[in-house]
């Protein structure tokens, strides 16, 4: 229940911030700052979201060359901003991720992971 | 446009493995209708969040769709209050990027919101389907190819590309270190105060530049 609740609440407010601009367009302007502000919202909620996965495994803070998923995300920046490219991006940090793990669960490297 | 396809069936089998029975995993695709937001909104779920606070960051993570919104406003204003709604329900990321740039091309073409719909209802349909398509294999796809990783992957092609200037460079940053720092912060707040301080400090460099 409180999931569809979750759901239909944030549809409604999503649906809400589309349309405000557009039905109230003329009516008033949009505050410079706030304007300025929302610039800075995308990529700031993004990298909020992706750096602690690179750097936590399972809660714990793991910023060790030895950590998979830090390696394949650097690799995977550097892809980013020489390619710009989504799917380049995705599929050469999944391939670095899935040899990073492959090479550190070799038994001869105990590192636990 | 091919982009979305991987995004939404990621979406699907992310949704799923959180713990989210299919319908809802679904709903959320119809509902919500932006990928990003949906991304974190399942793993919150998965996390078991208060329910207001799963609302308020999918909220912020889709303000930059009123940006979108105030961007498109002026072309699409004489248009009736039915088109607006339709129109408004299918702005997401992909469709306002395909859209602006017909719109700004001085062609002097009329029917320009058919181009907008046609755009926004072939993208909705994709997301549905690839969503469902997720939703199938969800269970199929075990935790050890560590898929959940993709979600990262993905927010670094949006970003790092989109870092252009000083200011954007100073928010991603920031907001990015705040948030490993703040990482125990209860209920997972520390996404949405990261990004708080990385705006700020956007505004800030902007300011003094």
């Amino acid at each position: 229940m409180i999931t569809w609740l979750t759901i239909f609440t944030a549809g409604f407010l999503t649906y809400a911030t589309r349309l405000f601009p557009i039905i109230t367009f003329g009516k008033f302007d949009i505050p410079a700052q706030v304007e300025r502000a929302l610039r800075f919202v995308p990529v700031s909620v993004l990298t909020a979201i992706f750096l602690p996965e690179l750097v936590y495994i399972n809660e714990e803070l793991r910023l060790s060359l030895l950590n998979p998923r830090l390696l394949a995300g650097l690799l995977a920046i550097i892809v980013a901003w020489k390619t710009k490219n989504v799917i380049y991006t995705i599929v050469i940090g999944m391939v670095a991720l899935w040899t990073l793990q492959f090479i550190f669960n070799l038994p001869m490297i105990e590192i636990g992971y | 446009m091919i982009g979305v396809i991987p995004f939404g069936m990621i979406y699907g089998i992310l949704a799923i493995a959180a713990g989210l029975p299919p319908s809802a995993a679904q709903a959320m695709s119809c509902i919500i209708f932006a990928g990003s937001s949906q991304f974190v909104s399942a793993q919150l779920f998965g996390l078991g969040v208060p329910a207001i606070v799963n609302i308020f960051t999918i909220w912020v993570i889709n303000l930059r769709h009123g940006l979108y919104s105030a961007s498109i406003a002026p072309y699409i204003q004489k248009l009736p209050t039915r088109w607006k709604m339709i129109l408004t329900y299918l702005l997401t990321d992909e469709a306002y990027a395909v859209t602006i740039l017909h719109y700004q091309n001085q062609d002097g073409k009329q029917y320009k919101h058919w181009f907008y719909l046609g755009a926004g209802l072939t993208l909705w349909t994709t997301w549905q389907l690839s969503t469902a398509a997720g939703i199938f294999l969800g269970t199929t796809v075990p935790a050890s190819w560590s898929l959940d990783f993709t979600l990262a992957l993905i927010f670094i092609a949006l970003v790092i590309p989109s870092l252009k200037d000083k200011a954007s460079l100073a928010a991603a940053v920031t907001a990015g270190f705040a948030a490993v720092i703040l990482f125990s912060l209860p209920l997972k707040t520390g996404l949405l105060a990261g990004s708080l301080i990385g705006i700020i400090v956007g505004i800030l460099v902007e300011g003094n530049s």
